[in-house]
């Protein structure tokens, strides 16, 4: 076996490794996990966390990259398999073996279509042919099917559960609760401003989760979550052993390994694209709004030209170009994996180039502001040197804006990665994601009987995505700035 | 403030050489000109010559940005970019690679676009204050959380599925509207009530959440409280004073994208079929017409920079203390 | 929230029309017989000349009429006349101008005279070109700017005129074929076949240089190759001996062109207005375009003064019994409009026609294919709900084939060693295209065996037909070898269980295909998996269009895939596809797979000219081995294309070759109304649903407010 880092994943690392620094040098100052804390009051924000870190998980997973080394050697020396497998397809391993002949719906024991099938008596018949892995157990599908997938499901909803209970003991025990430090009530009795109207009105006990908010903190609605999400994986995972969960696509692949190897995909381009602009936002953004000049000129320039130009034929643009480059240069991968990855990393890249303009335009804005603060005019006048003034000053004052706005980004680019393969831009066509099974999905519509599953799949899989990111996004940002007044949707 | 708009015309000029030369280097990296000559040759049949005689007839001849071997300022100016450039500026679009002349083809295709762009904007411009204001006067009860909890999942659905949903639901199981397609004068209400509905849909989660920051930072400023001391029903401070008051933001993101709205949705009008400048642009990607894109290009962002510009003056018609210079 | 009240209002107001809500066609359409059809790409060009591929023909097949066409019924594939009064006289002479007996052998002659004899009174549509002012001079033939200020569409003009087609308009067309100014995909072709036409070129050329703001008039500058004789005869003459150019005479290329709209069109200010012969054609055949807006929709009206066709008397056998003779000896065209709109997704063009609002529908895409089941026979038929609305269906194979290519000259898998012929080979066993066309055609094809696809002459049927280094002959069908033969295949390449016996690396075979679309992954998915089963890497590297043309080009490939749609029914047309003078590397042509083959190269020269007699079977049969043998194609498969129609359309027969058939076909306009009135009844609850909800929705709302502000 072999390890393979492909670019994303290299990025991806670098990305765990940035937020765990980040995470660390947090925790050393009370003042910054001020906000993270009140992040953590809020119940929804934390069982939309707990969704999201199943959905890292799974990607993270997925990032694990490496080469099966075949059995033959070649003068000793070990030869591996061109395919690029994760940890995440040896996992589910089963799930990418069992691949059918083509469409079979979701839970079903036969495929979608007739077939010609010869009986052992030798008549030719026209019939639904039994799935190959699909209730493959089962002797006589049309009357056990319904009681089989019961029990399998309970069986497994079961077995979740208590998995679900045994982690929750486990953190229980370990979990002790910290005396809160005095500026954190502080703050919360400044916060509870905004609470006590929301008390008045009396919410009659319905929407127990978002209720969760003002009764006993976020602990017993992710105790809930957790349950209740524990007991739907093992449902799934013991029912996936014996059926395609939800059902087969086209050449027969179970659509619910495609819907869990879409995640990476999502998250990619969701993360990286973020960890690629920023740099330039960053530094373009601050340097335009503290040395305004002709520096601030020039900034305002390129970004006003690329932001003028409409994003899609940018990107278009851009895709086209990288795809001839990669074209010309097969040599650089060795596999199929390098190159459809080299692809999406370059979408991430284009797609960071079209929205890194308007952070760059927010963070301008801000240092504008600031660089007239008091304190900072106290520092020039001192003759500090303007490079310790951005780090030591402005670049921590911006922090929030920076933070909430890769939040709020995260969910518009996983919808946009959709829409750029629907145009026919967006990531490799042999890359497993969203955009792809939608696209593929959306011909299925037209099928009589329609072949639906495929795109509920898609659907659901990725609402839940984004609204667990949305979600979360918007806690970080009540927790950071319930004052700030972002343009969102104003695209 | 006649100097001031004076100058940001002006300064418009270098941005659109700027467009016009990133669009020039993207495109042209990715294709040569025989590149284009053979997409419009076809498939079958196609000899060096005919090549060499198409791009002798579009003016793809040329050297792409530099002419080495001509003579003083025709160096620049004998260059396929210099060419097909210099005419934008005066609103010469010229001929599609196809042969047709991009200027009437926009004209033609600007009234589907706008048949659906305008009202999808007006229409949920009205619904998404609505909304927003409603939200605002029930803030912090049930039916505002409820309100904001419908947003945010209305926002985390991508927007092809609406489209394919919509189609799917209005016109395939309930048969109200055709399926797609477009048609001149009144016949054009059938066609284009669904993809304004979804439009409207489509966006009435982000936009309504973002209204509905804007009105509660205004609802806590003093003025606000004055007004309710002075016995003024709620419903009146909210119509009157708070959204005058919010205005100013409101126009910041609205005003920009008016002159954007001529360029038509690339997603509906090619879903629904609809034969806007929207589609025009996709088709233009996919047959790698550069004539065509660069126009569009050159259009986008001319009405983006008078998006800006207009943002700026509708600031002094709304609040008269602001003054450009 | 007002708005929605609208909403149904504006709907019942567009539905007081008399017409159905979701019906895309304006009211006044009703019960005429008119017929619906859509097109998913704007046609490139219109001009005969230049227009050479499908989505063009579909139009100008209908305006332009060329001397020949296709029987509409008759199978194999005939020619019969279309304007001409008789088939075309063929004269060989050799090379000093002398007649040679018809039966001279091929060496000798050195050009063959076609005569063509015209039937009179072929009319051109109403155009502008011919309109006459009451002194009788040509009214638009010298127009100012000031003239064409309002004027955006042919229609604009007021006026419009007629003349006789004459022989000299073919002449004429012949020689815009080598117009400086029109890019005609196939002069170099002809420039090898018609006297004089290379050397006449370069004389237009000059002569437009010398006056390059005149109008070019051809009838100025004589061809050899194509003169006209009197008014109804003209006379074509080619190099040797080449039987397949009668087959020309049925395309486009060859229709008449009036050099007034020629010269109509050149006038100034004409193409600012998109006024060009390449987008309004002035044709003499059936139809003429009457609307012209390829952004929505393209209108063919019947043309006045057409004349003189009728519905064939005769068909092939079990025509008579499925109703295709009723309308024998009717006077052409019969129906009196054609609409196609254009429709680029799938998915709505498939609604509209399950709605009734096409009349029928090819259902090319792969995604349609529910709605065909094959019986235990392997026989076509729609399903059960499709039967009851009536919709029947109608199946031929296409003369075309897609085919995938693995090039010559790749050291892996090109190239004339018996190495690489068993690996091609084993890659041809394992790669099961009966799966293939039953996953994403439902069985609407065959599996090919060699280039040659049903319905042209050279193909068997049967045993004698099959490829037997992939297939056996098993109980009266062809077999698939099974994959275990395929593997010993590959370990006698070298390359045992897929690993190269010198590397011990895996063998990795590289595809290029332009499949970057929609539903295209499953199809690599799908191939992927065929190569798994010889534990071979298919490594797609799929590209834009450009980018794969250049590569083939280049011949820098390995596998590709690609598909030829026969220009002509005739076996030359496909088998030079393989023709190492064709070789796409080095000289141009269409040889993809650059393969070469001296042997075959022979018997194809020999083959070419030969009239269809057991003799060119047998080379034939020759050819096919050994192309079946070196397998430089993986012979993929020959579409079989289905026509759905609905009950009220009649006479409609699938025909590959002819595109001119829109005017045999017949509406039952009152049928149709009938049936969709039953089909489109609007669903009504969702909207009073929907309405209550809201009403319910306000006064609750309303009841909340006033609440609140008596609380206050």
């Amino acid at each position: 076996m072999m390890p393979v880092i492909l670019w994303t994943d290299a990025l991806i690392f670098l990305l765990i490794a940035v937020g765990l620094t980040s995470a660390w040098w947090i925790r050393q100052r009370p003042h910054l996990m001020l906000p993270w804390q009140r992040v953590a009051k809020s119940s929804v924000g934390m069982v939309s966390l707990l969704v999201l870190s199943l959905f890292v998980l799974v990607g993270l997973l997925d990032t694990l990259h490496y080469r099966v080394a075949l059995p033959e050697k070649n003068n000793g020396q070990t030869v591996y398999s061109p395919e690029v497998l994760s940890a995440f397809d040896a996992l589910a391993s089963g799930l990418r073996s069992r691949t059918e002949k083509t469409y079979s719906a979701p839970l079903a024991a036969y495929l979608y279509a007739k077939e010609s099938l010869e009986t052992p008596d030798g008549k030719v018949l026209r019939d639904y042919p039994r799935l190959k892995f699909g209730g493959a157990h089962l002797g006589d599908p049309q009357h056990e099917l319904v009681g089989d997938v019961v029990k399998w499901a309970l069986m497994g909803a079961l077995g979740g559960l208590l998995v679900g209970a045994v982690v929750i003991t486990v953190i229980l025990v370990s979990f002790r609760r910290k005396p809160e430090s005095s500026d954190v009530k502080e703050l919360r009795s400044r916060q509870g401003e905004d609470v006590v109207p929301l008390r008045r009105a009396g919410l009659r006990g319905w929407i127990p989760a978002l209720a969760g908010m003002t009764s006993a903190g976020p602990l017993r609605a992710l105790l809930i979550a957790t349950l209740i999400i524990a007991a739907l994986i093992g449902a799934v995972a013991n029912l996936s052993t014996a059926y395609h969960v939800l059902g087969t696509d086209k050449v027969g692949q179970d659509v619910l390994y495609l819907s869990l190897k879409s995640i990476r995909t999502g998250l990619v381009i969701g993360t990286v694209t973020t960890l690629v602009m920023l740099p330039f936002a960053l530094l373009f953004g601050i340097a335009a709004g503290y040395l305004r000049g002709w520096v601030d000129d020039a900034i305002q320039y390129v970004y006003t030209v690329l932001s003028s130009i409409p994003s899609v034929l940018l990107i278009a643009a851009a895709v086209l170009m990288m795809q001839v480059v990669i074209e010309m240069h097969g040599d650089w991968f060795q596999t199929s994996a390098a190159r459809a990855d080299v692809r999406l990393l370059a979408l991430c890249m284009i797609l960071g180039v079209t929205s890194w303009t308007g952070l760059c335009r927010l963070l301008r804005g801000e240092t504008l502001k600031l660089r007239e603060q008091e304190y900072i005019q106290a520092a020039q006048a001192f003759g500090v040197s303007s490079f310790r003034i951005l780090t030591r000053h402005i670049v921590p004052n911006v922090m929030h804006i920076v933070l909430i706005s890769v939040v709020m980004d995260f969910s518009a680019l996983v919808l946009a990665e959709a829409v750029l393969s629907y145009v026919g831009v967006g990531v490799d066509p042999t890359t497993i994601s969203f955009g792809t099974m939608i696209n593929a999905a959306r011909l299925e519509m037209g099928r009589d009987p329609m072949v639906w599953w495929a795109l509920a799949a898609a659907f659901s899989f990725m609402l839940v995505l984004v609204l667990a990111a949305n979600l979360f996004a918007d806690a970080v940002r009540d927790a950071f700035d319930p004052r700030l007044n972002r343009t969102e949707g104003a695209k | 403030m006649i100097a001031y708009l004076l100058r940001r015309i002006l300064y418009a000029i270098p941005i659109l050489i700027g467009v016009n030369l990133l669009t020039f280097a993207l495109f042209f990296v990715v294709n040569t000109p025989d590149d284009m000559a053979r997409m419009q040759l076809g498939i079958k049949r196609v000899t060096p010559e005919a090549i060499a005689k198409w791009k002798q007839q579009h003016g793809y001849d040329k050297p792409l940005l530099f002419d080495a071997r001509a003579e003083g300022a025709s160096k620049l100016t004998d260059t396929i970019f210099f060419e097909k450039s210099a005419s934008m500026f005066v609103f010469d679009f010229g001929y599609s690679d196809d042969g047709r002349n991009i200027a009437r083809e926009i004209q033609t295709r600007m009234m589907p676009s706008l048949a659906i762009a305008l009202p999808t904007f007006f229409v949920g411009l009205f619904i998404y204050i609505t909304f927003a204001l409603l939200m605002t006067l029930f803030r912090a009860t049930a039916l505002d959380i409820a309100g904001v909890a419908l947003c945010v999942l209305l926002m985390s659905v991508s927007g092809l599925f609406y489209i394919i949903g919509g189609q799917f639901v209005a016109s395939k199981l309930w048969h109200w509207v055709p399926i797609s397609g477009y048609a001149g004068g009144m016949d054009s209400i059938k066609f284009v009530v669904l993809p304004i509905l979804i439009g409207v849909i489509g966006s009435v989660g982000a936009s309504s959440r973002w209204y509905r920051t804007i009105f509660l930072e205004e609802i806590g400023k003093d003025y606000v409280r004055t007004a309710r001391a002075k016995g003024l029903s709620e419903l009146r401070v909210l119509f009157r004073h708070v959204l005058k008051n919010a205005m100013i933001p409101i126009l910041t993101g609205v005003v920009v994208v008016i002159p954007l709205l001529f360029m038509g949705s690339l997603l509906t009008e090619s879903f629904f079929g609809i034969p806007g400048l929207g589609s025009y642009t996709i088709d233009a990607i996919n047959a790698q017409d550069f004539g065509v894109v660069r126009a569009m290009v050159f259009l986008g962002s001319v009405l983006y920079i008078a998006g800006l510009i207009l943002t700026d003056i509708s600031y002094t018609i709304v609040d008269p203390r602001v003054r450009l210079q | 929230m007002k708005w929605l009240f609208c909403l149904p209002l504006l709907l019942l107001l567009s539905a007081c029309d008399g017409g159905l809500w979701n019906n895309p066609y304006p009211a006044a359409d009703k019960g005429r017989p008119i017929y619906y059809s859509a097109f998913t790409e704007r046609p490139k060009h219109l001009d005969p000349a230049q227009a050479y591929s499908e989505n063009e023909y579909i139009f100008l097949a209908q305006i332009y009429q060329p001397p020949l066409q296709y029987h509409y019924l008759k199978r194999p594939y005939t020619l019969v006349p279309q304007a001409t009064s008789a088939m075309p006289v063929v004269h060989y002479l050799d090379k000093d101008n002398r007649p040679l007996p018809d039966d001279a052998p091929a060496g000798q002659v050195a050009f063959s005279v076609y005569e063509i004899h015209l039937r009179p009174n072929l009319r051109y549509q109403p155009h502008p070109a011919f309109a006459l002012d009451a002194q009788g001079k040509p009214e638009y033939q010298a127009l100012t700017a000031k003239d064409l200020r309002n004027i955006y569409a042919l229609n604009d003009f007021k006026h419009s005129g007629t003349r006789e087609v004459s022989a000299a308009d073919y002449v004429y067309q012949i020689k815009r074929l080598a117009h400086p100014d029109i890019h005609s995909p196939i002069a170099g072709l002809m420039a090898e076949y018609i006297v004089g036409l290379k050397d006449y070129a370069a004389m237009l050329q000059k002569a437009q240089k010398a006056h390059p703001a005149a109008f070019l008039n051809l009838h100025d500058y004589p061809l050899e190759g194509a003169q006209a004789v009197d008014e109804h005869t003209y006379r074509i003459k080619v190099y040797g001996k080449y039987p397949q150019f009668v087959y020309w005479l049925a395309m486009p290329f060859f229709a008449p062109m009036p050099v007034e709209a020629d010269r109509f069109y050149a006038q100034d200010g004409m193409r600012e207005k998109n006024l060009t012969l390449d987008w309004w054609p002035a044709g003499s055949g059936p139809y003429y375009l009457s609307e012209n807006n390829p952004n929505q929709r393209m209108v063919l009206t019947k043309n006045p003064n057409f004349s003189g066709e009728f519905y064939p008397a005769e068909g092939e056998a079990g025509d008579r019994e499925a109703g295709l003779l009723v309308d024998a000896g009717k006077p052409l065209p019969l129906i009196e409009q054609v609409v196609f709109s254009l429709d680029k997704e799938t998915i709505p063009y498939w609604n509209k026609f399950l709605q009734g609002y096409y009349d029928a529908s090819g259902i090319s895409s792969d995604s349609f294919d529910q709605a065909v089941q094959v019986n235990v026979g392997g026989e076509a038929n729609v399903t059960d709900e499709m039967n009851a609305q009536g919709i029947t269906l109608s199946t031929s194979v296409a003369t075309s084939t897609m085919y995938m290519g693995f090039n010559w000259l790749d050291p892996v898998v090109g190239g004339d060693s018996e190495r690489a012929r068993k690996l091609r080979r084993a890659i041809a066993i394992a790669i099961d295209f009966e799966e293939f066309i039953s996953i994403f055609a439902n069985g609407r094809g065959i599996a090919a065996q060699s280039p040659i696809p049903p319905g042209i002459f050279g193909y068997r049927d049967g045993e004698a037909g099959i490829n037997r280094y992939v297939y056996d002959w098993v109980n009266g069908a062809p077999k698939r070898k099974t994959i275990e033969e395929a593997r010993r295949f590959l370990a006698e390449a070298g390359y045992p269980n897929g690993l190269d016996e010198k590397t011990r690396q895996p063998l990795v075979i590289y595809l290029d295909t332009t499949a970057t679309g929609v539903g295209n992954k499953s199809r690599l998915d799908w191939l992927r998996k065929q190569f798994d089963k010889l534990n071979l890497q298919l490594v797609v590297r799929s590209t834009d269009y450009n980018r794969f043309q250049d590569k083939i080009r280049k011949g820098d490939t390995q596998l590709f895939y690609f598909g030829w749609n026969a220009d002509y029914p005739d076996p030359e047309n496909f088998l030079f596809l393989l023709h190492g003078a064709q070789a796409k590397v080095g000289k141009g042509g269409e040889n993809a797979a650059n393969y070469s083959n001296p042997e075959y190269d022979r018997l194809f020269e020999q083959m070419k000219n030969m009239p269809n007699n057991t003799a060119r079977q047998k080379i034939i049969d020759d050819m096919l081995e050994i192309l079946r043998r070196d397998s430089p194609w993986l012979w993929g498969h020959h579409p079989k294309d289905y026509v759905l129609r609905h009950s009220w359309l009649y006479n409609s027969k699938p025909n590959k070759m002819a595109n001119n058939n829109l005017k045999y076909l017949r509406i039952d306009a009152a049928q149709r109304d009938e049936l969709r009135k039953q089909w489109n009844q609007p669903v009504l609850w969702p909207l009073w649903l929907g309405g209550f909800a809201l009403a319910a929705f306000i006064w609750w709302f309303w009841r909340a407010l006033r609440q609140r502000e008596e609380a206050r």
